[in-house]
């Protein structure tokens, strides 16, 4: 058995909206340093899997297929066996 | 022989009823549901995929209801040429699909939009279009979060070099400007069809502009170029 850590990033090059929102919302507080705010997606779950190979492929499948739109996303992820 | 639409229900689609109601009762064609579960298309000569919040939009919008098992019956049937229009929430799920090129982003505004647009028909020459009067401007209601729509240069060019943008934001007399397009779209882009013609994807509700209790009736225009194509 896996633990999936999954990170979705938006491609620089696709506007972010909500982080430029959020960014706002870090001037009302106060901080003038904050810069560059991107909000991205982490996801985890568990594969049954025995061996770490089986698992990767499977997890790409996912991320490649559902988790992530390859047209404005890319992905990376870790295993970890549990 | 009739023309006959099927309006897929998703978990949290929310304008089935409204295209089912324009579509019958308003039009009087014969319309059925056919249920996200359900593998068959039940003979229907035009699927409409609706708007709403399919799957709570979950993930990315139209991520999750593009796995139905109805989709699966569905792209084959817009794969063999078959009538296929995807509406707000109906149009993510066609691009997700992959029927259709490009993403939907997060409105540049950020906000939900919901208000009458002024529509720019760019090709007359479509299945969808065809009844259109020649330069009229539609006007027909948004209701989104995410009808950014984006994509990337080459494909931007194909669709403009194959006359694929089927419609544009534009001002009520028909300018193209960034004042007139409601949520940050490139080029203006409201609605785009496939290479073949027979897919059509769109931000706008045509389906809630049928009925002239409602005031204009422009949506009319859409559904009944599309019954003509097929009956002629």
């Amino acid at each position: 058995m896996y633990k999936a850590k999954v990170l979705i990033r938006r491609r620089s090059s696709i506007l972010d909206p909500q982080g430029k929102a959020v960014e706002k919302g870090a001037q009302l507080l106060g901080l003038n340093n904050i810069a560059n705010t991107r909000i991205d997606k982490y996801i985890e779950f568990t594969v049954d899997a025995s061996e770490e190979t089986a698992a990767k492929e499977e997890v790409t499948t996912y991320c490649s297929k559902l988790l992530a739109n390859p047209i404005m996303e890319d992905f990376e992820f870790e295993l970890e066996k549990i | 022989m009739s023309v006959k639409f099927g309006v897929v229900v998703f978990p949290g689609s929310n304008c089935d009823h409204d295209a089912y109601y324009s579509l019958k009762k308003v039009l009087g064609y014969d319309v059925t549901f056919l249920w996200h579960k359900d593998t068959s298309l039940q003979d229907c000569d035009v699927i409409i995929l609706p708007g709403g919040f399919s799957y709570g939009d979950y993930l990315r919008t139209g991520a999750i209801a593009r796995f139905s098992p109805i989709m699966k019956p569905v792209i084959e049937f817009a794969n063999s040429g078959g009538y296929l229009i995807g509406i707000c929430n109906g149009f993510q799920i066609l691009l997700e699909a992959g029927l259709l090129p490009g993403v939907m982003l997060k409105n540049k505004s950020l906000q939900f939009v919901c208000k009458d647009v002024y529509l720019s028909t760019q090709n007359y020459d479509t299945a969808f279009t065809k009844e259109i009067p020649d330069k009229e401007v539609l006007k027909v209601p948004v209701a989104h979060g995410e009808g950014n729509y984006f994509a990337d240069e080459e494909t931007l060019k194909d669709l403009v070099k194959n006359n694929r943008i089927v419609f544009k934001y534009t001002s009520s007399t028909g300018e193209v400007d960034e004042k007139n397009n409601p949520n940050g779209s490139i080029m203006n882009i409201a609605g785009i069809i496939n290479e073949k013609g027979n897919v059509l994807g769109m931000m706008p509700h045509p389906e809630r502009t049928c009925n002239p209790v409602l005031g204009k009736t422009d949506g009319v225009f859409i559904f009944r170029s599309l019954v003509n194509n097929i009956l002629n």
